[in-house]
């Protein structure tokens, strides 16, 4: 039981597995960036064996989560599709952006396709307000999105 | 506000930096140099380097509205309510989170404050679900106050017409309704930073910004002790506790029913708060009269259950003792206390392991409805079944307690109704009573009686003080060493405190205890509470015997069901009310309690932690682990 006892000595594997080095709140980010690179979300029981090694409360780690667009704490796509809505964007069109998306990819945005493949998400502030409306594919920016370059992405994604 | 006061040291809060209490170091009054020239609205006035500008005002009687701010917590500086105007600043400053360290010149009602304040309020309200009349925070809500104070006339950004989230009334013990929430966060400070328990943080970033539990479960689910300090705090009404005045009033109603109330001690000196009563105005007998009048058949003590605790729990140890110093037995000692409900489930959630080291007498009021529900049936010859059991507590988690399965000892659900001080003054209002002006009557007997050792468990160390002064006089036969029995190390404030008690002229059965020191530790609020267990994980109590944790700050008088607002003033002033009243009691020493001598003779016949107290006053605790969802520790209940 020594598990539950906040000063008693666990098993190592979770150090390695989570790359815990200090037990300080301060490494939680990048421990979840780690997680979220390796597996692609954050799951449950990560977040709470991340906040017992931490010595801090499961919630905290799920505000971090939900905090951040980049990370998520479910399961996404294979790829996910992020399009801006910061308020250059909507002007630009990215509304219109967003129901292209979701009509061929056949899914709401939040959601991912029934293969597991895509993931479409809105997503605040990615430094793109010249290039607006913005989309990111993964970890590649696309600016001036149109209707044609929504369908080219879905292709390429799809193939 | 006074630093000392602080419930809780803010070297050792776990809490992340911005969060802790800012501190500066100030000088003393007059020292060169160290202090700083300030003009509030033209008053000029010089205060120590480092005071907010908040505190300044306030000590000339300049009022700026707060919201986020509360006394017991870390600042947050978060819904900007208190804005000033700072000459040469751009734009308006948070007075509660400006320290001054330059002299300054503030204005705390310009025009340009006036207005901006108005639009934050506004702004709040925008998004503030709410209806004020079936609201359980009306004329008690700091919004609601605020909106009338600041001149707030119409909603200029609109106002929410439908609900946003779903209420969770989950818990046995505090209700969420989010559609009220202002996302001020002192909720959050307090269950992590006041309590350690970590049940509630914001998730989620801007306007979809709220506050959650772990993956959004519903609170039963997840870690949460129902201590209802995140309630007394809530400047709105999005915190409550489950109220059951409906079921009460239809079993007073219902002729059949034998309806009783037992009224724990910190209620008695804190209802009057409600009725406009300066804190620290105990009202005990005036309350007699009012539930008599309400209806119930008997109005009783829990004193005198608590004082049965004394016996059982007392008892208990100096057998552990025994067994550990003369059987050289293997005994988890140091030995806990376990009459704070919100304690038991955070040990259970958090130390599961450790359960062993928690006493197995259950609370005063559990012992207490044990008791109505059998021997008081018994002798008054009435069926178990019509008697309805009521208990009116400072205290949210007993909610909880009185439903945990195993609380049936007597054959029914022992408890059936606990209500918390804020619920009843609602009931007496609703019978328009006017509580202080009603005139004194006595409690009924046999279970009316109660001696000051019992009346002072409502304050933190007072369960302790009550322990010493039987457990010291058991072994010696003498009473304990201190002036007029103030058992002044336990007494006091300070988080964690200690006492070290030597044991001289053992009586011949107490042999073993000659020369030993007794050392006992109290703590309250379930941070320390964390610092103590961690201290017990360490091996580092090996040399103590007896230790009391109250789960809420300041104790049961602190407890989450009790008036609001709270603060550390509030609760030392009805700390001071409750050893007033104690020492003019005829009995202050639970073993003296004719009562209590008269239910081991009558009925409990072979004595303390004999096999009918173990029956009906003694009970098990379940391992729950921390773990949230679906891996639990254990499913079976430890024996212990
Ligand atoms: S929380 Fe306050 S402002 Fe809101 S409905 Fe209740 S009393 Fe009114
Ligand atoms: S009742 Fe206590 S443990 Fe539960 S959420 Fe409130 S402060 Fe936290
Ligand atoms: S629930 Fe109450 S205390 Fe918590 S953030 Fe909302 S308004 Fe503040
Ligand atoms: S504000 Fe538009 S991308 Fe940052
Ligand atoms: S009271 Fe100052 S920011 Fe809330």
């Amino acid at each position: 039981m020594a598990k539950y006892c906040a000063v008693g000595k666990r098993a190592d594997k979770d150090s390695k597995e989570y790359n815990i080095c200090d037990e300080s709140r301060s490494e939680l980010l990048p421990i979840l960036e780690k997680i979220q690179d390796k597996r692609g979300y954050i799951s449950d029981k990560d977040m709470q064996q991340i906040a017992d090694r931490l010595g801090i409360h499961p919630v905290e780690v799920y505000s971090v989560v939900t905090f951040y667009s980049f990370l998520n704490s479910e399961k996404a796509g294979k790829h996910t599709i992020r399009v801006s809505n910061c308020i250059s964007s909507v002007m630009k069109g990215s509304k219109r952006i967003v129901r292209e998306f979701e009509k061929e990819l056949g899914i709401n945005i939040g959601e991912t396709t029934r293969d597991k493949k895509i993931t479409l998400k809105e997503i605040s502030c990615i430094g793109m307000c010249d290039l607006a409306p913005a989309v990111m594919v993964d970890s590649q920016l696309v600016g001036r999105v149109t209707t044609q370059k929504v369908k080219d992405i879905v292709k390429e994604l799809k193939r | 506000m006074d630093k000392k006061k602080r419930p809780f040291s803010e070297k050792t809060s776990r809490a992340p930096v911005s969060q802790r209490p800012q501190s500066f170091e100030k000088t003393a009054k007059g020292a060169l140099g160290a202090t700083v020239k300030v003009i509030i609205d033209d008053i000029e006035l010089h205060v120590p380097m480092g005071t907010t500008i908040l505190e300044a005002a306030k000590s000339i009687n300049v009022n700026i509205p707060t919201l986020c701010q509360h006394d017991d917590l870390c600042l947050a500086g978060v819904c900007r309510v208190c804005i000033v105007e700072v000459e040469d600043q751009k734009t308006l400053q948070a007075s509660c989170a400006y320290p001054i360290t330059v002299p300054i010149k503030v204005k705390t009602y310009s025009p340009k404050v006036r207005r901006g304040r108005r639009n934050i309020i506004q702004l709040l309200l925008r998004n503030h679900y709410g209806e004020c009349y079936s609201c359980s925070k009306n004329n008690n809500c700091e919004l609601q106050s605020l909106a009338k104070e600041y001149g707030v006339k119409s909603y200029t950004f609109g106002h929410i017409e439908e609900p946003r989230y779903e209420q969770d009334n989950s818990s046995y013990s505090v209700e969420r309704d989010m559609n009220k929430c202002v996302l001020c966060r002192r909720c959050v400070r307090t269950c992590i930073d006041l309590q350690e328990v970590g049940v509630l943080e914001a998730v989620e970033k801007g306007a979809e910004t709220r506050i959650a539990t772990y993956l959004d479960k519903p609170l039963n689910d997840v870690i949460c002790i129902n201590c209802g300090q995140c309630i007394n705090r809530c400047p709105t009404g999005a915190l409550k506790a489950k109220d059951p005045a409906e079921e009460v009033w239809a079993a007073i109603d219902d002729p059949a029913k034998h309806v009783i109330i037992q009224t724990a001690p910190s209620p008695r000196a804190a209802i009057g708060e409600e009725f406009g009563l300066a804190p620290g105005t105990s009202v005990t007998k005036q309350l007699n009269t009012a539930l008599r009048r309400m209806g119930f058949d008997k109005v009783f003590d829990t004193n005198f259950t608590a004082d049965l605790t004394i016996m059982e729990e007392g008892t208990e140890l100096l057998l552990k003792l025994r067994d550990v110093l003369v059987n050289k037995k293997k005994i988890a000692l140091p030995q806990f206390t376990s009459c704070s409900p919100g304690w038991v489930k955070y040990i259970e959630h958090f130390y599961p392991d450790k359960l062993g080291h928690v006493s197995t007498a259950k609370s005063p009021q559990q012992m207490f409805g044990a008791i109505v529900k059998t021997w008081y049936a018994e002798r008054e010859g009435i069926d178990p079944a019509d008697i309805v059991s009521v208990s009116l507590m400072p205290c949210s988690a007993k909610k909880f307690e009185c439903e945990r399965p195993e609380m049936d000892d007597s054959g029914f659900k022992d408890v059936d109704f606990a209500l918390t001080t804020r619920e009843l003054a609602g009931m007496i209002k609703e019978c328009g009573m006017d509580l202080p002006n009603l005139p004194k009557s006595e409690f009924d007997n046999p279970l009316g009686t109660g001696t000051g050792a019992a009346l002072i468990f409502g304050t933190t160390g007072g369960v302790m003080e009550a322990a010493i002064r039987t457990v010291y006089e058991i072994v010696t036969g003498e009473e304990v060493p201190f002036n007029k029995l103030r058992v002044t190390p336990v007494r006091g404030t300070e988080g964690i405190r200690e006492a070290a008690l030597p044991v001289k002229k053992a009586k011949k059965e107490w042999k073993f205890l000659e020369g030993v020191t007794l050392k006992v530790m109290v703590g309250h609020g379930t941070a320390n509470a964390k610092k103590i267990m961690d201290m017990l994980c360490r091996g580092e109590l090996s040399g103590y015997h007896f230790i009391e944790i109250m789960a809420c700050p300041g104790g049961c008088l602190g407890g989450g069901g009790q008036p609001i607002p709270t603060s550390p003033e509030i609760r030392e002033a009805r700390a001071k009310a409750i050893y007033k009243e104690e020492e003019g009691l005829p009995y202050r020493k639970s073993h003296e309690n004719p009562f209590i001598k008269l239910i081991y003779k009558e009925f409990l016949k072979e004595g303390p932690c004999g096999d009918l107290s173990h029956k009906l006053l003694h009970t098990k605790y379940t391992p729950r682990g921390k773990w949230i969802g679906k891996k639990k520790v254990a499913k079976r209940l430890i024996a212990v």
